[in-house]
């Protein structure tokens, strides 16, 4: 699952490579600078697997946490080891976390890597009209990618209340995937404005502050509330859920 | 039943156990008493709620009404003191089909908070011995047949020393050699002191290996205790041999009997009747002894010329007690 991501920005910077000059203005947000610098590859990768394979990925990793054990029947053995239901949940979520964490990581450094490799790399403009030398760069691509991971735990909570409630992988998968699409058209409602920023995808884009000098933190800090206080209620409904449930598997 | 035991000495206690799925009840209240140091059978034509009960014995499962207790402790809130000293096999071996058998065995042994990392390996190649996996241990479980992941489910039930094992239908998908060797491991783990509680449904298995049973049918426990008591309160069954099959059966009757004439020829009938239990259960007034019998018969000039009490085998009980044929009571 990491390589098809880290697949995402090699075929972005191929296709830009290989193609004639791209018009501004069309296709993702940075594509045109990419000729420019190398290193936009990385946030044009994050950039386009935001809506659909992040959440995609995401959905699958921590769907399969409980339920994937439960499908392959181990969920019992594991548990008359006995590992402790509340450690079981405990480690499954951590490994959805380091998910989260190392996925956009690996979209922003492929991206850097394969960009400086096909393309000239040089001081990056941000969008406030500073320039800041590479190095530096690849600190705010970092620091894309960790606001990123904070955006994907909310999700991630999410999987793993879905995976409690169900013995089939793929369905709470299926289900995580489908709530992050919900959630997004919703966000993109104007009728349902009011409710917005209670929405775990609301603030998914959002990391344009980080692009700026000096760095914005606003938005950073929202989108963390807003995941912690997803990740509280779905991981406290994946617990008493788990915690009571009869494994029949 | 095994008579007056006190707690201590029971490895399973169960008390009034019910388990409810929605409106269909899968266990209805049954009491469960498996004595330390014994192979328990635990018998029941499928979907009798066999896998259930372990279940709840294991603590995956809540019990819906009544309790049990495993070494002692009740279940399922002392389960992290009992699981440690239990090992299981569940309704089949499960496994992660892209591990290789030892490297599913350290996984598990792992999740055991109160195993010894520093022996695992040796634990692990010793539980693979002991089921004679050792050639394919390296092997992924993907590549296992149905009879080798049923030993690798053995193995993981005996990867550390167990007070109690459970094990669910351990023949199953086994080849012969594969269930004598069972037998001989079931054997060999009892003579260590451990307990076994067997489920299975090949009750010839059963009469093989254990010392109690239990025979469950449609979510209730309609018998249980030690082997030999099991198949005398099956009955006995006399079997006479004789020419004058009218005179005998009249005989028979005087003596509280119901014969049964089988066979076509009316000059040489074989007569069958059920014995009354020995314990005098069954007959009210007093015991006939199966010499008394024959001495009757003699007195009344039929000529026997063959007699017999054969002991009921635990499959005429078995049936006696689930029904017969597919018609699994629901």
């Amino acid at each position: 699952m990491l390589a098809a991501l880290a697949a995402i920005p090699i075929l972005i910077a191929v296709a830009v490579r290989l193609s004639s000059a791209v018009p501004p203005g069309r296709g993702p947000a940075f594509l045109d600078r990419i000729t420019q610098n190398g290193l936009f590859v990385g946030v044009t990768g994050m950039l386009v697997s935001i809506p659909l394979f992040l959440p995609l990925t995401v959905g699958v990793v921590a769907g399969d946490t409980v339920a994937g054990e439960a499908g392959l029947g181990t969920l019992r053995y594991l548990l008359v080891a006995p590992a402790g239901r509340v450690k079981l949940l405990l480690v499954k979520y951590a490994g959805a976390l380091v998910f989260c964490i190392v996925a956009p990581l690996v979209i922003a450094l492929t991206g850097a890597a394969i960009g400086a490799a096909l393309f000239p790399v040089g001081r990056v403009t941000l969008l406030s009209g500073d320039t800041i030398a590479p190095a530096e760069a690849v600190l705010r691509l970092i620091l894309i990618a960790a606001y990123i991971a904070v955006s994907l735990l909310g999700l991630s909570a999410i999987g793993l209340f879905m995976s409690t409630l169900t013995d089939v992988p793929v369905g709470a998968m299926a289900a995580t995937v489908v709530l992050s699409v919900v959630s997004q058209v919703l966000d993109a409602l104007p009728q349902l404005e009011w409710l917005h920023p209670w929405l775990f995808s609301h603030y998914w884009l959002g990391f344009s502050e980080l692009l700026r000098q000096p760095i914005g933190w606003d938005s950073f800090a929202s989108n963390a509330w807003l995941q912690a206080g997803y990740v509280a209620v779905f991981g406290a409904l994946a617990y008493s859920r788990f915690v009571t449930k009869d494994i029949l598997s | 039943m095994t008579g007056a035991s006190t707690a201590d000495d029971l490895a399973i206690e169960a008390k009034g156990l019910s388990k409810r799925f929605g409106r269909q009840l899968a266990v209805n209240n049954i009491d469960l008493a498996v004595p330390r140091g014994s192979v328990f059978g635990f018998l029941g034509p499928n979907g009798s709620g066999k896998t259930t009960t372990i279940r709840m014995m294991l603590g995956l499962a809540a019990a819906s009404e009544g309790t049990i207790s495993v070494l002692g402790q009740e279940m399922p809130r002392q389960l992290q003191d009992v699981l440690p000293r239990v090992g299981a096999l569940v309704e089949g071996p499960a496994f992660y089909p892209f591990l290789s058998g030892t490297a599913n065995l350290h996984r598990f042994d792992a999740a055991d908070p109160h195993s010894v990392r520093g022996t695992r390996a040796a634990r692990v190649q010793r539980a693979l011995e002991r089921v004679g996996l050792t050639h394919a241990a390296g092997k992924k479980v993907r590549a296992y047949s149905l009879g080798m992941k049923q030993r690798l489910g053995i193995a993981n039930a005996l990867l550390s020393p167990r007070e109690l094992l459970v094990l669910d239908e351990p023949t199953n998908g086994l080849d012969p050699q594969g269930t004598r060797e069972v037998r001989h491991l079931v054997r060999s783990l009892a003579a260590d002191g451990a307990t076994v509680f067997v489920s299975s449904h090949l009750l010839a298995e059963v009469e093989q290996i254990c010392t109690h049973a239990a025979v469950m049918s449609a979510g209730s426990l309609v018998a249980q205790g030690t082997l030999a008591s099991l198949r005398q309160s099956g009955g006995r069954t006399l079997r006479l041999l004789t020419p004058d099959a009218g005179t005998a059966s009249a005989v028979l009757v005087r003596l509280g009997l119901t014969p049964v004439t089988d066979g076509a020829a009316p000059t040489t009938g074989v007569l069958t009747a059920s014995l009354p239990d020995p314990d005098g259960a069954v007959a009210a007034d007093g015991v006939v002894a199966p010499e008394d019998i024959v001495a009757a018969l003699v007195d009344a000039g039929v000529r026997v010329r063959g007699f017999a009490v054969e002991q009921g085998s635990l499959e005429d009980r078995f049936v006696a007690l689930t029904g017969e044929g597919f018609d699994i009571a629901q």
